[in-house]
């Protein structure tokens, strides 16, 4: 059983060396009107791990989520990345941050084309400025094409080169899943966020897409944190496990320690009957 | 037959990149301006400058403009009759103000201008969306018509109350005031089209394009991967704007030569531009082109046909050519909701596989 220390990392049961903490998360509370959504949940992602975030319909992982994406500022609590306290902040500052996220139900630009998705998870690494775009010319032009090479090895790895011009729009609903978490890669992020990617799909595109993400950081070594239903795939997949209730925190732990721990048991997992 | 993609291998992500993939689009596209600049202007004559290209060229200006902000950003305007004010009456200030200054820069001056006013009326934007915006921008048409009608400075105190193009010339040619030759004045709005053409066509393709293109289709989805709404929209309403008030300075100060601003920059152009927008296509640039060309020929077309073919009396003409233009319009939107920019498109895909469809 792995014992996870303070500031060290921890050699997880494949093998693999996960760092130290990139981002804590502190006694966060997040209320909407009288609702708790969250109550003081502490829990900690380390460099290179996959994180999972589970827990019954309405526990609080998705606003969990939102809270580290930026997008809902917890009424208490402090939120720590990479060492330094994250002030509140608007969500298009926490993804120059380097932290990009897949949504729960698909939020990709259906008029545009798979390409021109992917290279929107691009911009915050273009620099050239307004004129240097208006007549394409220099900056522009070179940043364009760097950035297409990127996303092109991006289009390569998740095998979708085939349905590069085909606008987003007329896609099947697991390629388009694909294509969203292709947007969050292509930002290179220290954290991918994945709001349950295998919500919908069917046995073989449930395969693909954990292979995938295994792949993703295994190949790029990104940190990621995902919420999912599946409890195969969530034990297989990661490292570590937050389990959710009624928006507290009921376990944390290796998936073995998870699924021997009679709250979690109780509350979400359940039991056989004879 | 030879328009094919096949056999026209990219080898790099420029070349992938470029305007015109297809070799054929693309000499054609060299072909017609290559017409547009070096034949047109020598067999021009008034009536064809006057009756249909400059007004096809100015507003084709202006739904390129227009376009950017409700095809590309996906932000509802009704003022472009108002911005379209603004861009004449500063031209006009600008023309009267620095008389030694060339027409050139004041009316990209005029583009700057509106681009401003139109930033602070995008302001709205930011909380608002939808027909809602579509209201605030229907205030902005209100209250500028207003303002240049009351506050006599705008129009250099006249008792007409008109603003009245004084004479300027581009190297030599006289484009504006009553000298200017139709082909002067067709060049001038021709170099203009293809300046705001080829602007467009690059930001578009570019990053502030699919930022604009991220906040039309999913605006909580655009912020979450990083783009500032805030820029984005207000970026919209400058580029747009300034396209908008360059297409005003020309409609004034080159193809009208003397404006009043109720009739001639009133609630009735902003329909129209926007009407261009939607009939050619939004989200295009070629669209632009097709809704402007569209508007303007067709009234003409019509009108020849009916008094000049079939000998019917001018006041009927015109109102069953007001008639039929209504009915076209529908007719083509519920045949293609999405304008005659995807006609054009389909036809392409058609074209491409013919004629060995299976």
């Amino acid at each position: 059983m792995t014992q996870v220390q303070a500031n060290e990392g921890y050699i997880t049961a494949d093998g693999r060396q996960i760092g130290g903490v990139v981002m804590d998360l502190r006694d966060i509370t997040l209320r909407f009107g009288g609702v708790e959504a969250i109550k003081k949940i502490s829990f900690d992602i380390r460099q290179g791990e996959i994180r999972a975030i589970i827990g019954p319909n309405g526990a609080g992982k998705s606003s969990m989520l939102n809270v580290i994406s930026g997008f809902y500022v917890p009424q208490e609590g402090e939120v720590w990345f990479k060492g330094e306290k994250r002030g509140p902040m608007k969500p298009y500052e926490v993804a120059r941050l380097g932290i990009a996220r897949t949504f729960q139900n698909i939020a990709l630009f259906d008029g545009m084309t798979v390409l021109d998705n992917i290279m929107t998870g691009r911009l915050n690494k273009m620099t050239s400025g307004f004129f240097s775009q208006a007549i394409w010319w220099g900056r522009a032009e070179r940043e364009e094409i760097a950035n297409r090479e990127q996303v092109e090895k991006i289009i390569d790895f998740l095998e979708i080169q085939n349905i590069r011009k085909t606008p987003v729009g007329r896609l099947p609903y697991g390629l388009k899943k694909r294509v969203e978490l292709a947007r969050a890669l292509a930002a290179e992020p220290q954290i991918l966020l994945l709001d349950e990617p295998m919500a919908g799909m069917n046995v073989e595109e449930k395969e693909d897409m954990s292979r995938f993400i295994l792949d993703v950081n295994d190949e790029f070594g990104t940190t990621i944190a995902l919420i999912e239903h599946d409890m195969g795939v969530v034990m297989d997949l990661s490292d570590r496990v937050v389990v959710m209730d009624y928006g507290r925190k009921i376990g944390d732990g290796t998936p073995d320690e998870v699924r021997n721990n009679q709250e979690v048991i109780d509350a979400y997992l359940g039991v056989a009957h004879d | 037959m030879f328009y094919r993609e096949a056999g026209d291998f990219k080898t790099s992500y420029r070349d992938d990149g470029q305007t015109f993939p297809i070799k054929l689009d693309r000499w054609g596209y060299y072909a017609i301006l290559a017409v547009a600049i070096f034949v047109v202007p020598f067999v021009i004559n008034d009536y064809w400058a006057s009756a249909i290209l400059l007004p096809f060229l100015i507003y084709a200006i202006a739904s390129i403009g227009l376009n950017i902000l409700v095809g590309y950003a996906g932000q509802v305007s009704l003022g472009t009759g108002g911005f379209m004010a603004v861009g004449a009456y500063s031209v006009y200030k600008l023309m009267t103000s620095f008389p030694e200054v060339s027409v050139i820069i004041h009316i990209l001056l005029a583009g700057v201008i509106t681009a401003l006013v139109g930033i602070a009326f995008g302001l709205p934007s930011l909380r608002i969306k939808g027909f809602y915006l579509a209201v605030a921008t229907l205030a902005a048409q209100f209250f500028l018509v207003w303002l240049f009608n009351k506050v006599p400075w705008f129009y250099n105190y006249s008792a007409s109350g008109q603003i009245t193009s004084p004479q300027r010339t581009v190297l030599g040619w006289a484009v504006t005031g009553s000298a200017a030759s139709p082909a002067a004045k067709y060049l001038i709005c021709l170099a203009f089209v293809i300046f705001a053409a080829w602007v467009a066509r690059n930001l578009t393709r570019g990053m502030i394009g699919r930022k604009w293109m991220a906040i039309r289709d999913m605006d909580i989805a655009a912020e979450i991967i990083g783009v500032n709404p805030l820029s984005a929209k207000l970026s919209a309403f400058g580029v747009s704007s300034f396209f908008v008030g360059i297409a005003g300075a020309l409609l004034f100060a080159v193809y009208l030569g003397a404006a009043e601003v109720t009739e001639a920059f009133g609630i009735n152009k902003s329909f129209l531009v926007l009407f261009m927008v939607i009939i050619g296509g939004l989200g295009s640039i070629f669209g632009s082109f097709a809704g402007a060309a569209f508007l303007v020929i067709l009234p003409v077309f019509l009108k020849n046909l009916l008094v000049g073919g079939f000998g019917w009396p001018t006041d009927l003409a015109a109102h069953i050519e007001l008639m039929i233009v209504g009915a076209l319009i529908i007719f083509f939107l519920i045949v293609e909701p999405h304008g005659l920019a995807r006609l054009w498109r389909l036809v392409k895909e058609k074209l491409r596989l013919w004629p060995f469809p299976h």
